[in-house]
Parts: C-alpha cells; sequence; structure tokens
C-alpha cells in the first residue's frame, strides 16, 4: 500500500544524504521525495511517498526515528490528509489542438504560464491521480516534457507536525 | 577565559570524558593533533600497526568495561581502513568515538591528497557522524559524540576533523559543556507500565516458559536482575552468542547457546515453549533459522531499548520498548506485588522434559584415540587453565563456536567476539585493548590460523607497549567454517578453503620478540597451558595447537528449518 511520510529535520548539511541513504541501504522504496526549509530556517519537512507491506512501513518509520536528525515524523496515510502536488508540463499546442488543449487544462483548472506559437506550458497542482489524469487526457502525442515535483502532504484539521 | 587551539580542545575534550587511551595511527590531516598530544600526558595514544586494529582495540576495550573506546586516525586510507572496525561495532552495538582527519576545508570535494568522503563511507555503519565546521565547535561535538555513543542502543560514532581546525595558532575560548541536549534525539527512558504488567501476567502464566537473553543485558549492565529474575522464577534461560555470560554458564538453569549452533536443549525448549521472555535480542537470522517456523506455540514478550528491533524480523506478542536495567526492576517489583507464584507442577514437568533433552546430547563429540585434539577439547583445556576466568577474545569461525559453546562463561563482558558482523581479524587487536586496561587479568584470543593472519601485525604493537596477551591458535590448517560448510552442502569441494604455507609460528612470534609454543598432540596441552599462564604470565605466547581438521561443529541447524531442526552429528538429524 502506498504510505505519505511526512518528516521534520534539522536542516544540516548531510541530513538529506542520511535520509536517501538509509532507504538505499535497506532497499526501502522512495516513490516521491519532496524537501524544503520551513518557517523555522533551522527545520526542513520532507514528504516520502513508498509502499510496502505492513512490516516494511512500520520498519521504515522505525528506522527513520532512529536517524539523529530527525526530530518528529507521521505517516499522513494514517488519517485524514491533503496532499498536492504540482506539475508543469509542455504540450505541442498548434491548430485545431489550441483550443482544446485549452478547454483540457481550464477543466482541470490548470494554468497556462507559458506560450510559443506551437507550445502550452500548463501550471497544474493537485493530487497525484489527478496529475495523471491530466497527462493521459492530453495523450501522449501532445506532451513534449514534464517536471512534477513529487508529492507534499499535510494533515487535515487540528493536527501538526512541529516541534 | 581559556584559548587553546581545536588540537588541544580535541585532546582536552577526551580527557574531560574519562579517555585513557586512543588507539589510532597519525598522518597529515592530524599532524597538529598528535603535537597537541605529545604536549600532555593525561590522555595515552597508542599507536597500532593498521587502522583496522585501532578500531577493534578500542572495541575490546568498550565490551569489557562498558565504556566507549576511542580511535584516531588520518585522513584518506586511514579512514577507509576503519570501516570494518566501526561496522563491527555497529552491527554489535559497542559505544565508540571515531576521530578521523580530513583535508582542509576549502580543498574538500577537489580529490585533494588523501581525501575520502569519510562521512559518506561511514554512513550506513555509524550512530551518527560530525564534520567539524569551525574549531569553536570541537568541545561541544565531542560531547555529542560520546552521549550519542552510550546512550540508547549504543553505536559508534564518528568525527570528520579538517585540518585546518585544529591549526595551533588558531586559538578560541575553550569550555567544555557539562551536559547536551540534542531536541530530535531522547533515548527511552522507562519501559510502559501496563504493557510491563501485562508481560509479567503472562510470563508467571507460562507452562512451558523460555527466558531468551542476548547481548543488550550486557549492555545494559544488568546481568544482576536478570539473575534475580531467572533464579526467582526457577526458569531455564538460553542466551545468544553476544549474551553469553549474563547468566552463569555453568549453572543449571543455563541451557547454553541458542541458535544455528546452540545447544540441542536449548534449541528444542524454545520450539516447544509457550511463553518466551526475549530480553535485549534481536531476533536475528542465526538465532531463528526459518521465521515462519519459528517457536509456533510462543506468546512472545520481547524487551529492547530500539524500537525498530521489536517485530522486525519474527511478530512480538508483547513489545516493551525501554532500558533493559528500569524494565527489569519494574518486573521484579510487579512479580513481587502480585502475590502471584508459577504454576509449580507445570514448571517441574517442563524441567524434566528439558532434562531428557539434555541428556540425549551430553557427549557432544568424540575424543580421538590417535592423540590429536579435537578443539572442543582443546577449549575445555583452556577453561580448566584459566578456571573460566579469562577473559576470551575470538575471532572467527569454527573456533568461535567451539569456545562459545565449551568456555562456559560465568561472568558477563568476559566473553568478546564479533558477533554480528562476523569479523574475522577481531580477536587479537580486541584482547590487547582488554589487557591494556585489565592488565591483571588473564586475556586470551582464540583464533584460528585464518583469522590470526588478518591482524598479526599487531605482534609488533604489543612489544612496544607491553601487552602480554594469549593467543590460542586452534590450527586445522583449514578455513574450518568453510570447509564445513563445503563439506555438508558441496560435496566436500574445499574450494579455496586450505590455508597452504603457513608460517613457523613459533619463529614467527619470537620473531616479533615474544614467546612461541607448540601443541602438537593432546598429552602437550597441559604443559603448554601451564607455561603460559606460569613461566610466561608476562609475555605474549603464541600457542599453536594442532587441532583435528575433521571436526564439525555441532549441533548445526538444518536450513529453512525450525528451530529444532539440527544435525547434531555428521550421521544424525533430528
Amino acid at each position: 500500500m502506498r504510505h505519505i511520510i511526512s518528516i521534520l529535520l534539522e536542516n544540516e548539511p548531510g541530513a538529506l544524504a542520511r535520509v536517501v541513504g538509509l532507504f538505499a541501504q535497506r532497499s526501502y522504496n522512495i516513490e516521491t521525495l519532496t524537501v524544503a526549509p520551513t518557517e523555522d530556517p533551522t527545520l526542513s519537512r520532507m514528504t516520502i511517498t513508498t509502499s510496502g507491506t505492513e512490516r516494511e512501513i512500520e520498519q521504515i518509520t522505525k528506522q527513520l526515528n532512529k536517524l539523529i536528525e530527525v526530530v518528529k515524523l507521521v505517516d499522513l496515510t494514517e488519517g485524514t490528509h491533503l496532499e498536492r502536488e504540482l506539475m508543469l508540463i509542455k504540450v505541442k499546442a498548434s491548430g485545431a489542438q489550441r483550443a482544446e488543449i485549452k478547454r483540457t487544462a481550464d477543466i482541470f483548472r490548470g494554468q497556462i504560464v507559458d506560450v510559443t506559437a506551437s507550445v502550452y506550458t500548463i501550471q497544474l497542482t493537485g493530487t497525484t491521480e489527478k496529475l495523471e489524469a491530466f497527462i493521459e487526457a492530453i495523450g501522449p502525442n501532445c506532451i513534449l516534457e514534464t517536471v512534477r515535483t513529487g508529492v507534499s502532504g499535510i494533515a487535515r484539521g487540528e493536527k501538526t507536525l512541529s516541534l | 577565559m581559556e584559548l587553546l587551539s581545536g588540537g588541544e580542545m580535541l585532546v582536552r575534550s577526551l580527557h574531560e570524558e574519562g579517555v585513557e587511551y586512543v588507539y589510532g595511527y597519525p598522518g597529515g590531516s592530524l599532524l597538529h593533533v598528535y603535537d597537541a598530544f605529545y604536549q600532555q600526558s593525561a590522555v595515552k595514544h597508542v599507536l597500532v600497526r593498521h587502522e583496522q586494529a585501532a578500531t577493534h582495540m578500542a572495541d575490546g576495550y568498550a565490551r569489557a568495561s562498558g565504556k566507549p573506546g576511542v580511535v584516531m586516525v588520518t585522513s584518506g586510507p586511514g579512514a577507509t581502513n576503519t570501516i570494518t572496525g566501526i561496522a563491527t561495532a555497529f552491527t554489535d552495538s559497542i559505544p565508540m568515538v571515531v576521530i578521523t582527519g580530513q583535508v582542509m576545508s576549502h580543498l574538500i570535494g577537489g580529490d585533494a591528497f588523501q581525501e575520502t568522503d569519510m562521512l559518506g563511507l561511514c554512513r550506513p555503519v555509524v550512530k551518527h557522524s560530525f564534520s567539524i565546521k569551525h574549531p569553536s565547535e570541537i568541545p561541544e561535538v565531542v560531547k555529542k559524540a560520546f552521549y550519542i555513543a552510550t546512550s540508547g542502543r549504543p553505536g559508534p560514532v564518528v568525527i570528520d576533523i579538517p585540518k585546518d581546525m585544529t591549526v595551533p595558532n588558531d586559538r578560541h575560548e575553550y569550555v567544555y559543556p557539562k551536559k547536551v541536549k540534542i531536541r530530535s534525539y531522547s533515548p527511552p527512558q522507562k519501559g510502559h507500565t501496563g504493557q510491563i504488567r501485562k508481560a509479567v501476567e503472562v510470563l508467571l502464566a507460562a507452562k512451558r516458559p523460555m527466558i531468551y537473553s542476548g547481548g543488550g543485558v550486557i549492555l545494559g549492565k544488568s546481568h544482576e536482575r536478570l539473575r534475580s529474575l531467572v533464579r526467582g522464577l526457577n526458569y531455564p534461560i538460553t542466551q545468544t552468542l553476544m549474551g553469553l555470560g549474563a547468566y552463569p554458564g555453568t549453572d543449571k538453569q543455563s541451557l547454553g547457546m541458542l541458535g544455528m549452533h546452540g545447544s540441542y536443549e536449548s534449541n528444542m525448549a524454545m520450539h516447544h515453549a509457550d511463553v518466551i521472555l526475549a530480553i535485549g535480542v534481536r531476533f536475528d537470522d542465526r538465532v531463528t533459522n526459518a521465521t515462519d517456523k519459528f517457536c509456533p506455540d510462543a506468546t512472545i514478550i520481547h524487551i529492547d531499548i530500539d524500537p525498530s528491533s521489536i517485530s522486525k524480523t519474527v511478530d512480538i506478542d508483547i513489545p516493551i520498548v525501554g532500558p533493559v536495567d528500569s524494565v527489569l526492576d519494574e518486573i521484579l517489583d510487579i512479580i513481587k506485588e502480585m502475590k502471584e507464584t508459577p504454576d509449580a507442577d507445570a514448571i517441574a514437568s517442563w524441567w524434566v522434559q528439558i532434562e531428557e533433552w539434555r541428556k540425549r546430547h551430553a557427549g557432544h563429540y568424540d575424543k580421538n584415540d590417535n592423540g590429536i585434539l579435537k578443539p572442543q577439547e582443546a577449549i575445555e583445556g583452556l577453561w580448566e587453565a584459566t578456571k573460566g576466568n579469562a577473559y576470551i577474545c575470538s575471532d572467527v569461525g569454527q573456533h568461535q563456536m567451539f569456545a562459545a559453546q565449551y568456555y562456559k562463561f560465568d561472568e558477563p563482558n568476559r566473553w568478546i567476539n564479533s558477533g554480528g558482523l562476523g569479523t574475522m581479524g577481531f580477536g587479537f587487536p580486541a584482547a590487547m585493548g582488554v589487557k591494556m586496561n585489565y592488565p591483571d587479568e588473564m586475556v586470551v584470543c582464540v583464533t584460528g590460523e585464518g583469522s590470526i593472519q588478518m591482524n598479526i601485525q599487531e605482534m609488533s604493537t604489543c612489544l612496544q607497549y607491553g601487552i602480554p596477551v594469549k593467543i590460542f591458535c586452534l590450527n586445522n590448517g583449514y578455513l574450518g567454517m568453510v570447509r564445513q560448510w563445503q563439506d555438508m552442502n558441496y560435496e566436500g569441494r574445499h574450494s579455496s578453503s586450505y590455508m597452504e604455507s603457513l608460517p613457523d609460528w613459533a619463529k614467527l612470534a619470537e620473531a616479533y620478540g615474544h614467546v612461541g609454543l607448540q601443541v602438537d598432540t593432546k598429552d602437550q596441552l597441559k604443559g603448554a597451558m601451564d607455561d603460559c599462564f606460569g613461566k610466561y604470565k608476562d609475555r605474549l605466547v603464541f600457542v599453536n595447537v594442532v587441532v583435528d581438521p575433521d571436526e564439525h561443529v555441532y549441533p548445526m541447524q538444518v536450513p529453512t528449518g525450525a528451530m529444532r531442526d539440527m544435525w547434531l552429528s555428521k550421521t544424525e538429524r533430528t
């Protein structure tokens, strides 16, 4: 099953390498990883999506917790949560296609952020499923390039992951 | 206000941590630090002949004393040579602080002479690591390193120090912190009382209980508590390779070691137990055999300070995360207040069953009548000569298993071996580390002619510092454990397991300035032991003991089987 693990870690050189190294050395799987400093510059917030059996996920969270620089972590998929990913996608847009692509982007609430005579670059935010649905709707023949940030997640309601 | 250079701060900080010996090897990036060493006498530096040996010396000392061992090596090859020793300590949760030199900060990343990315190299085998960015950080980083290495589940910590952090004329205010707080690190202080209570209820209701204890009991300095519990309940106990000695091996409640080469009675009792109390163990593959067949009837209680040890390989029914000392104290208190006692009839019939198992494999091994020693006999001879009181530092292989089986340890911290990583070459330097710190004790390296050659160069260090350890080499001319597997699984094809061209060991020892003794036959063993611990008490003695090359270590669990599935001899299976 897919899990979203959200980690608060010390914003120090080497901390990211320890997390990534742990996944590699114990042959855990990383599907996406995002990391950036928080409002407190001494802390980074990392979101990792991974999948595995219950025992594997338990080991992943325990082993992550053992890393000295990991301050706190939570498996967001254990409760209700929000998840978002940002995609920039460059597509061929000429002739009759142009209007069609614009309509599709509107339906998905995407924004065209760059335009040339033959190309649109569309910015789209949403869950992983939504981004994938958009890619499917546009069709592989039109797509020139995609770049995605990976998932960022946060718990719904009052729950916070903080010091 | 006191102003010190980074090098001076480092040496002073080690002194503040109570460090007496640092094991190491100098080189370009650490010359400022070595100069700081030279100008004081509180912290002594021991010059080894290979950096790997420095790590094992520090490790041996740590295992015997329960205090962290300290290593110091230069950058590049000096640092890479410590990796095996760091990994050895990491696998067995041994507290160690390893200080590695590094090229100057502005050269890092430029492929400078003797530059390696030590933090990257050691990352998977350390509990934590630090890089010094400014000389003034040194005292606090040292304090943190010792705190992390010794608290919670112990382990090695590396401090990487670029050369420009230790320059003599770059002086900064020195204050050694009394305490450090790391907001992201708080090892458990106490077990969950509800869980402990539940565990005690299950434990007292057991009909066929087993206590399975390991290295965590020794690391947690809790052998006395363990003994009170085991004796109070009159339950049988088996111990892991890492846990031997926490409970006396000669006591009747001890069933010996368990696992791949565990005793018949231990493995049978584990398989048939209805309740297992596991203390400071990690259910590793050399213990459990096939995990899906592991102890099918047992409710398992597991005490460990590391939450990731719980349900890692085997599902645990009642986990208790906490330090073994406080959890055992609480268990003992709850038992006292509950006024319930174990089912005496059930326990008595359980003991009857165990005694039957004990009898079945009572012979253990057959002696030769041609005068050639069996390795087991040699270990028994060593036990008699040392009255079971020596520190035994083992290498890795058949001799290690024979020592674990036949040298009955009655005290903790006396059996020192690389149980988890299985590092050949560990035993001799580990013995040196022990002997330097316990000069009045008998310290023996039990080894084989394969393992001893992986750090034989340290005989030179022993002469320089006067470290009279005893090397007890069970020489069968083969890499015995490899040969055993080849005999059992590869139809006796001994691929690269014969050690040809062995040296004359006595002459080798003499060339290094020590004493060499030769034992070719059974009748020579006692005399050699008498000389080793008598006439040559204060000398390093290399005792080359020729043993039967055909001998295998038994019992041996059958791969993919349950705990009870064992070979008991070359022809007999359970």
